[in-house]
């Protein structure tokens, strides 16, 4: 570091230029940047591209052969995705506070709500590009080892279908990184919520009855098959929606509204 | 540029910052003067919208700050050096703050070579940085907008005294371009070397403030004598404001005659009296600030 002579820099603006408001558009490109800049977030976009070749591969050469469609290589490659995007989302809020950026980014725009809404379009926009490359991928991997004549169809509701699974996904992981703000702690709830209802539903017969119906993994299962949902499948999904995506995205707002920002 | 009005914070019992008073001219840097945990971070961070206070009100430009339309480009701001991502780039950081004011990207450039960041710094990750190197980091980040006010928390941490006239002479710069700086210290010495006006604030309240030179003229009277409760009533009867010196005594702004009439009308026998030393500005920040913190224990 060089003690430099200090230049005469334009560091006052004359008069009062009028200046606008900062566009949601320009925040979320900030937010999109945010998510790729660092090594940790370089890494886990890694890994979840690793794994969801390694899906393909592995589906290509041990699965069934009747299974080998552009859907089937495509809900296999969301596996994975559906499975680690969640965290890129929770770093996205939470990183604000573990790694202490959140000082300047709430400077910068004190707009709290503007700065969510932000961090939710660029989670959005993040899970539906590895969609796109998933598709890509999964039909070049139709391409060289699908079979039988179904292998390329893929219809308006399975691809409706995989939407709403990588999207609630994403905002899963945002909501609940802004619900802790903590990124140790939102992953672990991430992870360990999942294995808690698994055995609640497996356990508790009263529980088992109703799983669909607070238990997003149950509620979302008809979502992995090319069938229709019933209207009460619809209604199961919504509801289990607003209540683990919905409800801490809602009291994760709240509790940032009130929130004091601080470095330590 | 700055006015802040009956500003309050209180947590549970504590009254962090408490009905604190005072404003920043343009033109003039402000130091911010307090021991630790008096209150300085807590008010700055109410100045920039990160705490809500329980009550009072700040305004820059007349405006709150919450209310400043992509408020970068009217106050820079830095509190916390150490408050940047470690796993960024130096010039990333910064990179990142021009995308969301909506600047150029050779700003970026320009403010690098202006706090004395070298290409190879602006590479390497902030985790990597020193204290020093992460101030001038925050510094380049507060003036990247071309503000017309600065706030900074302790800037001169961590910086080494060549840093510190460095900065003397960038705050100087800005300020004559007609900017108005407020910017927090717990070191006398700092804010001696770089601000032209002084707030000194201890447990929360203001104690002083006035201009460098006003602050360092009313260096008054030491004084001690047998009794120091009888002599202070008497001091206080005639409209004297004495405070318990941090080193036995007290302190008087006043002429030491004026004391020694006093304590002879009271027939006080004095054991010292002189007129506080030169360079006074430190007793009297030691002296109000001890005194602060001797009326919360009492």
């Amino acid at each position: 570091m060089t003690t430099a002579s200090p230049q005469r820099p334009a560091t006052v603006r004359g008069q009062e230029a009028p200046v606008r408001a900062i566009p949601v558009r320009r925040l979320v490109l900030v937010e999109l940047r945010k998510a790729v800049d660092t090594r940790s977030g370089l890494w886990l976009l890694a890994a979840i591209g690793v794994a969801s070749l390694g899906a393909l591969v592995i589906f290509g050469v041990f699965g069934p052969a009747e299974e080998r469609t552009v859907y089937g290589f495509a809900g296999m490659a969301l596996l994975p995705q559906t499975f680690l995007l969640p965290v890129l989302g929770i770093l996205l809020v939470t990183s604000e506070w573990s790694a202490r950026a959140g000082l300047v980014t709430f400077t910068l725009e004190p707009r709290r709500g503007l700065v969510v809404l932000a961090k939710t379009v660029a989670a959005v926009v993040l899970g539906l590009a590895g969609l796109a490359l998933l598709l890509v991928v999964a039909g070049a991997a139709t391409a060289l080892a699908g079979t039988g004549d179904q292998a390329w169809d893929l219809g308006a509701r399975d691809l409706g279908h995989l939407v709403l699974l990588q999207l609630l996904a994403v905002l899963q992981g945002v909501a609940f990184g802004l619900l802790l703000m903590n990124s140790t702690a939102a992953i672990v709830l991430y992870f360990a919520l999942p294995v808690a209802m698994n055995l609640l539903v497996q356990f508790v017969a009263a529980v088992r009855d109703h799983a669909a119906w607070f238990d997003l993994a149950t509620s979302q299962a008809p979502l992995y098959t090319q069938a229709p949902l019933t209207g009460e499948q619809w209604a199961q999904l919504g509801a289990t929606a607003l209540l683990w995506v919905g409800l801490p995205l809602l009291v994760g707002y709240l509790r940032l509204r009130r929130r004091e920002i601080t470095t330590a | 540029m700055i006015v802040v009005d009956g500003l309050t914070k209180v947590y549970g019992e504590h009254r962090a910052v408490d009905d604190v008073t005072f404003s920043v001219e343009p033109g003039r840097v402000t130091g911010f003067l307090g021991p630790n945990g008096a209150g300085k971070s807590t008010t700055l961070r109410m100045l920039c919208a990160l705490t809500r206070p329980t009550s009072g009100s700040a305004l820059l430009l007349g405006r709150r700050y919450e209310d400043i339309p992509n408020p970068g480009r009217t106050v820079g701001v830095l509190l916390d050096a150490s408050a940047q991502h470690p796993g960024r780039t130096g010039r990333e950081s910064l990179t990142l703050s021009a995308l969301a004011m909506g600047l150029d990207r050779r700003r970026v450039e320009e403010m690098l070579e202006l706090v004395g960041l070298t290409p190879a710094e602006a590479r390497r990750r902030v985790g990597a940085y020193s204290l020093g190197m992460r101030q001038r980091l925050g510094i380049a980040n507060a003036l990247l907008g071309s503000p017309r006010i600065l706030l900074l928390d302790e800037p001169a941490n961590g910086l080494d005294p060549a840093g510190i006239r460095w900065m003397r002479t960038l705050l100087s710069d800005f300020t004559s371009a007609g900017g108005a700086a407020l910017l927090s210290s717990h070191l006398l010495r700092e804010v001696e070397v770089i601000a032209d006006d002084l707030v000194v604030i201890g447990r929360g309240r203001i104690v002083a403030t006035g201009s460098k030179e006003e602050l360092l003229a009313t260096a008054g009277t030491v004084v001690r004598s047998d009794d120091d409760r009888a002599l202070e009533q008497a001091l206080r009867a005639q409209g004297l404001e004495p405070v318990p010196s941090a080193r036995g005594g007290m302190v008087v702004e006043a002429q030491p005659v004026e004391v020694g009439r006093v304590a002879a009308a009271h027939r006080i026998p004095l054991s010292e009296l002189r007129p506080s030393e030169s360079g006074g500005l430190e007793e009297r920040f030691l002296e109000l600030t001890a005194a602060d913190a001797r009326e919360g224990v009492s």
